[in-house]
């Protein structure tokens, strides 16, 4: 008899994507794959899953991961790895100093691979060159939320979007990119009647549900607000006993956003929108208490983001709204755990659990962790490090689960730095992408999502545990792991004893309150004596969490008690604007960069899902048509776009949403995806002065078209080779396989584009040689095993049909080489041919007798069948004995 | 007054599709006589192949029985061939004896199969495939195992060897040309048709020139050109057709390769007309049924007293199934200098497109294997109106271009 132990059910796990971290159940299938379904109980979603959550289960196949160590390309030991990788550090460090080395950390890390390795670094190798990506993503607002509450506290939670009366979402399209919370919203907006408004540049399917829609000029937001809180003072909307109670500087922000936003004229002048849209926002905003101003890369991703954050924080300061039922301001985070990265501190900027580089922190710190070699000051932030390490003065890094090669402005410099470095180690779940391919070193595997186990925190600061419904494959290793493998080499085996993640989270949890007595906003002492057990089991938590305390209050800051010396918020005396950088004639549109709904930063896990890679398959520019028409750019056509700092070529999308002079490209696509769609390579190195996020939404660009001879695209079950050099393609997953969208100028080689073609398939052709098309369909078995599309035409619509029929077998009566029409025909004819003459197919006779057609001659003046040649008058009349027999019977 | 009298020699499908004409065109106007020289009223020689293949039965290629002919008032006559026209005294002289007068005479004698003068072509085993008399002979001697060989590539002996190997004869075509059907395929076509042939069995020997039959009493083998013999049992001459002019010449028609006819289908007799595959028209002899119907169509008409009725001509097109492989083809066959080509190829599944284009109009169509939009590419040469847009769906049939 077989045994076989109880099936255990679904997991209970957390979305990897966005940071909305929304709850989702996995079934395993004992193959590798999993179902993938929302978790009821999670209070991020209560079931809900966006198209990209919904679309987990098709991520998780194996191919492309890198599953062992390699070390210079030769697959080598964990040890040997480890080794190298420590003894790489001591050699770079005993000779530079702590300056010459750095790790760089993602926001899709778990809180405990974070804890290990900024502890690593900071406390043991005296390096606080610890910064990760999300720096490029709410930096900003990190360093907003410091400079006004004196700690990087996110005041409210999810409910008050639903409980809000007025929503005004600044440089978010969370529609795409927050979907699940975004659904909340409307929801919410159903049941109360709440009112949207939207600020952004573009068009987006956000500013498509919005009752407002104010489409500034980019990096104008911080005088649309300076513009909100003079409109507020001179409507007498300023909580003044809240003011004078809990803050300070009150007055000389007003007199700067008087000096920067004097009126709603001058307000929409400078934001280059209508004034009646400005005032009728500063009515909605002054009339209603119940605000939520929710922002995201917008605001965060700029020259000015920290003064935007500013302005936006004053106006909840200077009404009150802040910390209470339906109000605040919300920073809406992109990654699963950049939230739990701002909690470790795994900034270099921030020292350990929401403690700066002050002398009592690094103290308090050093004794916690026992450690013998603290920084003592903040370390380079992102853009700094990879410049640092083109000048030479980096030497030694460490790359932990993200692609600064393609997500870094200037990412050809980038590129090119990552060349120089003495060790350059990579923690990565593919064996192939942008950074891995600049000349990684040491490659460890590390642990994907769905093997992973530790916590993650959202954006609303509530802690939920990723767990683990797949093997570790190969030698895939948590990163954690990883880390404290080397710490233990470089002689720490103390502190770096963990055997699992749980005995790492209770580490941070305890350091969270150690010596915190109120003092500082992030305290989860309460998880800190969890045991493998509770740690295991654990609930979705919101923080504060604070030993032995009575967990009523989720919010922060209605009555003040801000983290600041006096305990009081600071208004911000916003900057006057000065751009990044200005366009000039030779430069003359300001690119915007972002999202789009159903990929995900570089597409590593989203690009896998043909699902996901139905909606917008290319990389491409969303332009304005009288912007297009200046340069000649089609819709559908390409555009190169290049910068001082590099160059891409899209695929053109002419779109009256998009703002005039802002054409926008999606960041999705890298080196591994695309031959030119590297956004990254264009935006320019210009950060915010206070956190050094990048300015990556508003780089100078030229615009000119491209034209390619010809279109075209490659399907196959098995892998697709390669193209010439100068082809521009995409790659796309597909049902059942992959794909490959191409412009070129030339034929692409059959052999060389299938390398999997086996002697016994069959090929189906069609070729209009005068027009340059060339159609092939490649049969294996009577499925089909690939096809490839040339023109001179953009095969859209062909691609969207063929993209789905990979495996595809065809029925009786079909004739295969219709497939390389390229679309569904459009007549009913069915079945195979009986009248020759009259090209009358069996289903249109066997309609006509249905319909009482007795005879052969009956059913010729039907349908024209047997009129002619008289051939097909036998099988007419077996037709009609046939249905004579079925009709008796 | 009485009736004009109207003769109409031959009682083959051209014959029989005027009969039908006239009697929903004009029911009663002429008595006619109708003479056939065959034993059995007119049949579809469309299934003699398949009448041999065992896939039809007499039953199913009979088209109308004697008392249909009788019921609308035509005489038939059937096993008398003709034997002489007299013009003077206007009527018709069999070859019993018998004599029939006309007012009105049409000649739709139909055509024969050419016998190859090859030494040895008198022996019994060598047999034309033409009528159903043929048919009868060949499946006689087709027993299984017995060794067949077909000359003639043509749609004729391509279903002479279709039909014996589906009798279980080894069989093999020797063609003199380098590719099947060359009149109707271009090469890829021709090797489409010929795998598909393949795979149910016939062999072909291509650019053999055949030299002599060899055995004494009874067919032994065929001897080609290069010394080779094929040994067989039965040898099938299926080398072509050839108009019957004889009777027409005889009266003094004017002749061509078949009986000159205008677009009324009048020869250069006087109330003398032709229609069918012993007609001439504007040049061309038409082989198929296709343009028959048609011609009988229009004489109909003008018999009926239309003199207007005209026949223009047929678009030379073949579209049958080929040993149960649909072939369809119709204007030019290879794209010349300045025309496009569209090919839609499968040989896996034996099928074959190419569509011609010049300066924007379809000129030529060929389809092996699958041919269910025959006509419709037929009417677009036909039409010979410009394709546009239709153009890059136009390989893909009726379905896809009727959205284009």
């Amino acid at each position: 008899m077989n045994m076989r132990a109880p099936d255990p059910g679904p997991v209970r796990t957390t979305c990897p994507y966005c940071g909305v971290g929304c709850g989702v159940l996995a079934t395993p299938d004992h193959l590798g794959g999993a179902t993938i379904a929302g978790d009821r109980e999670h209070p991020s979603n209560f079931g809900r899953l966006c198209s990209k959550g919904s679309a987990l289960g098709e991520t998780l196949a194996l191919d492309g991961r890198l599953l062992h160590p390699e070390i210079d390309g030769r697959r080598v030991s964990w040890d040997d790895a480890l080794d190298e990788t420590a003894s790489g550090f001591r050699r770079v460090l005993d000779a530079h100093g702590p300056g010459a080395i750095a790790i760089y950390l993602s926001g899709q890390l778990l809180t405990e691979d974070y804890y290990a390795a900024n502890k690593l670094f900071k406390g043991f190798l005296g390096s606080a060159n610890v910064d990760t990506n999300s720096r490029l993503c709410m930096s900003s607002s990190v360093a907003g939320h410091k400079r006004a509450f004196g700690s990087d506290t996110v005041p409210g939670t999810y409910r008050d979007l639903e409980t809000a009366d007025l929503l005004v979402f600044v440089g978010s399209n969370a529609a795409w990119c927050h979907p699940v919370l975004h659904q909340r919203m409307l929801a919410a907006r159903a049941a109360r009647g709440t009112r949207f408004v939207v600020i952004d540049p573009r068009g987006t399917a956000t500013s498509e549900e919005a009752d407002l829609h104010l489409p500034i000029a980019s990096g104008t937001d911080a005088i649309l607000f300076s513009g909100l809180l003079v409109a507020l003072a001179e409507r007498g909307a300023v909580f003044a006993s809240y003011v004078a109670d809990h803050t300070e500087g009150f007055d000389a922000a007003l007199i700067r956003a008087r000096e920067l936003a004097p009126s709603v004229d001058a307000v929409a002048a400078a934001c280059g929108v209508e004034a009646a849209k400005v005032a009728a926002f500063y009515d909605l905003f002054a009339a209603t208490e119940r605000a939520v101003t929710l922002y995201s890369q917008g605001v965060n991703q700029s020259a000015q983001g920290t003064d935007k954050v500013g302005a936006i924080l004053n106006v909840h300061l200077a009404t009150g709204r802040i910390g209470r039922e339906g109000m605040g301001p919300f920073s809406l985070t992109g990654q699963p755990n950049a939230m739990g990265g701002r909690e470790v501190g795994g900034l270099a900027n921030t020292l350990a659990a929401h403690m700066e580089f002050d002398a009592e922190s690094i103290e308090k710190v050093r004794r916690f962790w026992g450690a013998p070699r603290m920084a003592r000051a903040p370390g380079l932030k992102a853009v700094e490090m990879f410049e640092a390490i083109g000048r030479g003065e980096i030497k030694a890094l460490w790359v932990m689960g993200t692609n600064p090669a393609a997500s870094l402005p200037r990412a050809d410099a980038v590129s090119t730095a990552l060349r120089k470095l003495d060790l350059f180690v990579v923690s990565e779940n593919v064996a192939s992408n942008d950074t891995v391919n600049a000349g990684a070193r040491i490659r460890l595997p590390a642990a994907a999502w769905g093997e992973k186990d530790g916590t993650v925190t959202n954006s609303e600061r509530r802690i939920s545990r990723q767990r683990p419904f797949l093997a570790l494959p190969g030698q895939a290793r948590p990163d954690w792991w990883a880390v404290a493998q080397v710490g233990r080499r470089l002689g720490f085996e103390d502190a770096f004893g963990w055997r699992t993640p749980g005995e790492v989270f209770r580490e941070h949890a305890a350091l969270s309150a150690f010596e915190n007595d109120g003092t500082r906003d992030f305290d989860i002492g309460a998880l800190a004596g969890l045991d493998t057990r509770d740690y295991d089991q654990l609930r979705p938590t919101q923080w504060p969490a604070r030993q032995s305390a009575v967990r009523d209050e989720t919010r922060f800051f209605a009555k003040g008690g801000y983290f600041t010396p006096n305990r009081r918020a600071r208004f911000v005396a916003v900057a006057p604007i000065t751009p990044g950088a200005g366009t000039d004639d030779a430069y003359p549109y300001r690119l915007n960069t972002g999202r789009v709904r159903d990929q995900w930063h570089t597409m590593t896990r989203t690009g896998k899902s043909p699902r996901l890679g139905s909606h917008l398959p290319e990389p491409f520019l969303e332009i304005h048509p009288d912007d297009a028409a200046r340069e000649g750019v089609a819709d559908g056509g390409f555009a190169r776009v290049t910068s001082p700092h590099g160059a891409v070529v899209l695929r053109a999308k002419v779109d009256p949403g998009a703002r005039r002079g802002a054409p926008f490209a999606p960041i999705h696509w890298t080196g591994e995806t695309s031959s030119s769609g590297r956004v990254g390579a264009l935006v320019h190195a210009v950060t915010d002065p206070f956190s050094g996020q990048p300015d990556a939404k508003a780089t100078p660009v030229a615009v000119a078209p491209v034209s390619f001879p010809l279109q075209g695209f490659a399907l196959a079950r098995s892998g697709l080779g390669g193209l010439d050099a100068a082809a521009w393609w995409a790659k796309a997953a597909a049902p059942g396989g992959h794909g490959l969208l191409f412009a070129l100028a030339a034929e692409p080689e059959v052999a060389a584009l299938f390398p999997h073609m086996a002697p016994d398939d069959e090929l189906v052709e069609y070729v209009d040689a005068a027009r340059r098309v060339r159609r092939i369909a490649m049969f294996r078995n009577g499925a089909l095993e690939a096809c490839l599309f040339v023109g001179p035409a953009r095969p859209e619509s062909s691609w969207t049909y063929l993209r789905d029929k990979l495996g595809a077998r065809l029925t009786d009566g079909q004739v295969r080489g219709l497939l390389l029409a390229g679309r569904a025909s459009d007549g009913a004819a069915t079945g195979p041919l009986v009248c020759a003459c009259h090209g009358v197919p069996k289903g249109e006779i066997e309609r006509a007798i249905a319909s009482g057609c007795g005879d052969a001659a009956a059913v010729g003046a039907a349908t024209r069948a047997g009129t002619n040649c008289g051939s097909c008058l036998p099988e007419i009349r077996r037709m009609l004995a046939a249905q004579r027999v079925v009709v008796e019977a | 007054m009485k009736r004009e009298r109207l003769v109409v020699v031959g009682n083959g499908m051209a014959g029989l599709k005027l009969l039908e004409e006239l009697q929903a065109a004009c029911p009663g106007r002429y008595a006619v006589t109708v003479i056939g020289a065959e034993p059995e009223p007119a049949y579809n020689r469309v299934l003699l192949s398949s009448l041999l293949a065992g896939e039809a039965s007499d039953e199913d290629i009979r088209f109308r029985d004697r008392a249909w002919y009788g019921a609308n008032g035509f005489r038939l006559l059937t096993g008398v061939p003709a034997r002489a026209i007299d013009r003077d005294r206007r009527r018709v002289e069999l070859r019993d004896g018998r004599v029939a007068p006309y007012d009105k005479l049409v000649l739709a004698t139909g055509s024969e199969a050419i016998r190859l003068p090859l030494p040895g072509a008198d022996l019994p085993q060598v047999l034309v495939f033409r009528d159903h008399g043929d048919a009868m002979k060949l499946k006689a001697l087709a027993r299984p195992g017995a060794r067949a060989v077909v000359i003639g590539g043509g749609l004729l002996g391509l279903e002479a060897a279709y039909g014996l190997a589906l009798l279980g004869c080894e069989t093999t075509v020797v063609h003199l040309m380098d590719r099947l059907m060359e009149r109707q395929l271009d090469a890829q076509g021709a090797a489409t048709l010929r795998r598909a042939l393949e795979a149910k069995g016939v062999r072909f020997r291509l650019g053999a020139q055949s030299r002599r039959v060899t055995g004494d009493t009874a067919v032994e083998g065929l001897e080609l050109a290069d010394g080779e013999v094929l040994p067989c049992d039965m040898l099938v001459m299926a080398c072509g057709v050839r108009p019957n002019v004889a009777l027409g010449r005889a009266a003094g028609l004017a002749v061509q390769r078949g009986l000159v006819v205008d677009d009324g289908l009048a020869t250069s007799a006087d109330g003398v007309f032709a229609l069918g595959e012993c007609a001439e028209h504007r040049g061309v002899v038409y082989g198929l049924v296709a343009p028959a119907y048609e011609q009988a169509r229009a004489l109909a008409a003008r018999l009926a007293g239309d003199p207007a009725a005209a026949y223009a001509g047929s678009l030379l097109s073949t579209n049958l199934k080929v040993s149960g492989v649909s072939v369809f083809s119709a204007g030019a066959i290879e794209a010349e200098p300045g025309d496009d080509a569209l090919l839609l190829s499968d040989p896996g599944h034996g099928c074959y497109r190419k569509l011609i284009v010049r300066d924007d109009r379809l000129t030529g169509a060929i389809l092996v294997g699958e041919a269910s939009d025959a006509l419709w590419y037929l009417d677009l040469i036909a039409r010979a109106a410009p394709l546009g847009p239709l153009r890059d769906d136009l390989a893909f049939g009726r379905s896809f271009g009727a959205a284009a």
